[in-house]
């Protein structure tokens, strides 16, 4: 195949890419552009089989090629079918750290070929590949060890802890201008070793309700990378490829961090703004008022309007279809019932959107957050199930508590307040909810499936 | 290629991608970026690449081991974002449109 043809062909993959998230940002068309993008991906990987720069068929190490890609699909596959719901978040980090990886060694491959024989461009190109694509690959690693809860989902901030991070930067970029004078081997080795290194510092002091937003901007990143490896190699559809994932996940990111009421530089610069904070704070013995499923099932029966408000802990109960039965149940004793869905309720936008759907959730019930929160001084009970930092009203009250800032949904205008929650634990900001305590609250303790589940036999009897 | 052309390419990419994710609902945030995420497994087509020109065990060692990273985002990205946007299916489908119109 000649390199024209090759080039018209890589073309079209790259417009498919356009396509797709364009396709993407539409909930009609999302998975007919998901699929286009796949069709993209398919093309390019099998066209770069037949066209080779010294012009011979078949590739060189080609069993080795169809080896490791067979490999690939082995691992990834069930992995992306059998995840939990609850778990995509950790997975769609992880498959980007391992973009970014694939991305670095691929440049670490090609300037081992090229010696020195590379010119500034290209060995700047690789220095920033390197960086770059080894920063996303350890920063996406941390946060799936903070999504899978296997380290603290706390901000991991120590003791000058902010010089150690800028001195790992200076380091990182002395160590890339070393590689750009010396265009040695060792140098490089010492660029991705601190690249590594600064990459998980980048993401300890990043609180857990951040993680999606820093999964984001990660994802951006390794666009960006596979776009100068793209430049490295000389194929261009990596560099339309990567530019339109980099370009689109930078905004992707700013609309998160929108969304969720951050500001997107103090999520970044986190790292050299933290400061250490106290551990947890001193444990809470103040009462609580909690209540049985029957003195729930009362409150909700002599309601006239119920607003659900789903959390985390629905997905991870997998209480969907019960909290339908519930609404159901409410909607046929003439009680008005809605769902009041936060933006970032769960752990990824849109993730009680995706779990209500699954229950076929009728959408006229579903409320967003702008939509609900005037309704709330006319609801009678605000029934709040696995959810906590969405409704946390230090969000407004708390200036410097880690969701300062956030928009909340407004539950605390309702006539009652009943939480579902498996424990007093505090979500997954780690911060204390002072509506627990407020008189007007009622607290259900347990797993929320068997909660509701008791709550809609007893309001049967009722 | 020469600069020119590299430049121009990268800068019109930027404001492609710009552009075609501007006005998203934040339902689909996370089927986005994941979407996203699948695009840039395309650096599979990069690691092949270097795997044909790998002469040493140690290039090749380290191609092999791109390409199975890089297989594993790009297939697995695919797979994982098919499944999100499953959820969206039936008669949540056209109503679901409205919420990006609403988003205003």
């Amino acid at each position: 195949m000649n390199r024209t043809i090759y080039d018209l062909i890589g073309l079209s993959a790259g417009v498919m890419f356009i396509l797709a998230l364009k396709g993407l940002s539409h909930p009609r068309t999302a998975r007919r552009g998901n699929l286009i993008g796949a069709l993209g991906a398919t093309v390019a990987t099998v066209t770069v089989f037949f066209y080779t720069t010294d012009g011979e068929l078949p590739l060189n190490n080609l069993g080795w090629i169809i080896g490791a890609i067979a490999f690939g699909v082995i691992v990834g596959v069930p992995a992306a079918r059998r995840v939990q719901m609850t778990a995509m978040p950790q997975l769609v980090a992880l498959f980007n750290g391992v973009g970014g990886g694939a991305a670095a060694l691929v440049a670490i491959v090609e300037y081992l070929k090229l010696g020195a024989s590379a010119t500034t461009a290209v060995v700047i190109a690789t220095v920033f590949t390197v960086l770059v694509g080894c920063v996303s690959f350890s920063g996406s690693i941390v946060t799936f060890l903070k999504l899978q809860e296997l380290m603290t989902t706390r901000p991991v901030v120590f003791p000058g802890g902010r010089f150690v991070i800028a001195a790992t930067l200076a380091g990182t970029l002395v160590s890339a201008g070393w590689v750009v004078n010396s265009l040695g081997t060792t140098p490089l080795l010492v660029l991705a070793g601190l690249s590594l290194l600064f990459g998980v510092l980048f993401v300890l002091p990043v609180g857990g309700a951040d993680v999606p937003i820093v999964i984001s901007l990660l994802n951006a990143f390794t666009g960006l990378t596979v776009a100068a490896g793209g430049y490295v190699l000389d194929a261009t559809l990596l560099i339309i490829a990567g530019t339109l994932v980099g370009a689109s996940g930078t905004i992707l990111t700013r609309l998160m961090a929108e969304a969720m009421g951050r500001s997107l530089f103090g999520t970044l610069f986190g790292a050299f703004t933290a400061k250490p904070q106290d551990a947890a704070g001193a444990a809470e013995t103040r009462p609580v008022k909690s209540g049985t499923p029957d003195d729930v099932a009362i409150l909700l029966n002599y309601a006239r309007r119920v607003v659900i408000v789903p959390g985390f802990g629905l997905a991870v109960a997998q209480a969907q279809h019960t909290v339908r039965e519930l609404a159901d149940l409410l909607s046929s004793k003439g009680i008005d019932v809605a769902y009041g869905i936060h933006p970032v309720a769960g752990r990824m936008p849109g993730h009680m959107n995706v779990l209500l759907a699954e229950a076929n959730v009728p959408y006229e019930q579903l409320s967003e957050m702008d939509e609900v929160n005037p309704t709330f001084p006319q609801t009678d009970v605000a029934l709040i199930i696995g959810a906590n930092d969405v409704v946390n009203p230090a969000a407004k009250t708390t200036p410097g508590c880690p969701i300062y800032g956030m928009p909340i949904l407004d539950v605390a205008q309702a006539g009652n307040v009943i939480f579902l929650k498996r424990s007093m634990r505090p979500g997954f900001a780690g911060i204390e909810n002072e509506l627990l305590f407020d008189s007007k609250t009622t607290l259900l303790f347990g797993d929320a499936k068997a909660s509701l589940t008791k709550v809609v036999s007893a309001l049967k009897a009722l | 290629m020469d600069a020119i052309a590299i430049i121009s390419i990268f800068v019109l990419a930027v404001f492609v991608g710009f552009e075609v994710v501007s006005k998203v609902s934040s339902t689909l945030h996370t089927p986005l970026m994941s979407g996203a995420n699948a695009i840039h497994g395309v650096i599979l087509v990069g690691a092949i690449i270097v795997a044909d020109h790998s002469e040493t065990a140690l290039e090749l060692g380290l191609s092999v081991a791109a390409i199975v990273l890089a297989t594993i985002n790009m297939v697995g990205g695919f797979v994982v974002t098919d499944r999100m946007l499953e959820m969206f299916k039936g008669k949540s489908g056209k109503p679901s449109d409205k919420s990006a119109g609403g988003d205003k």
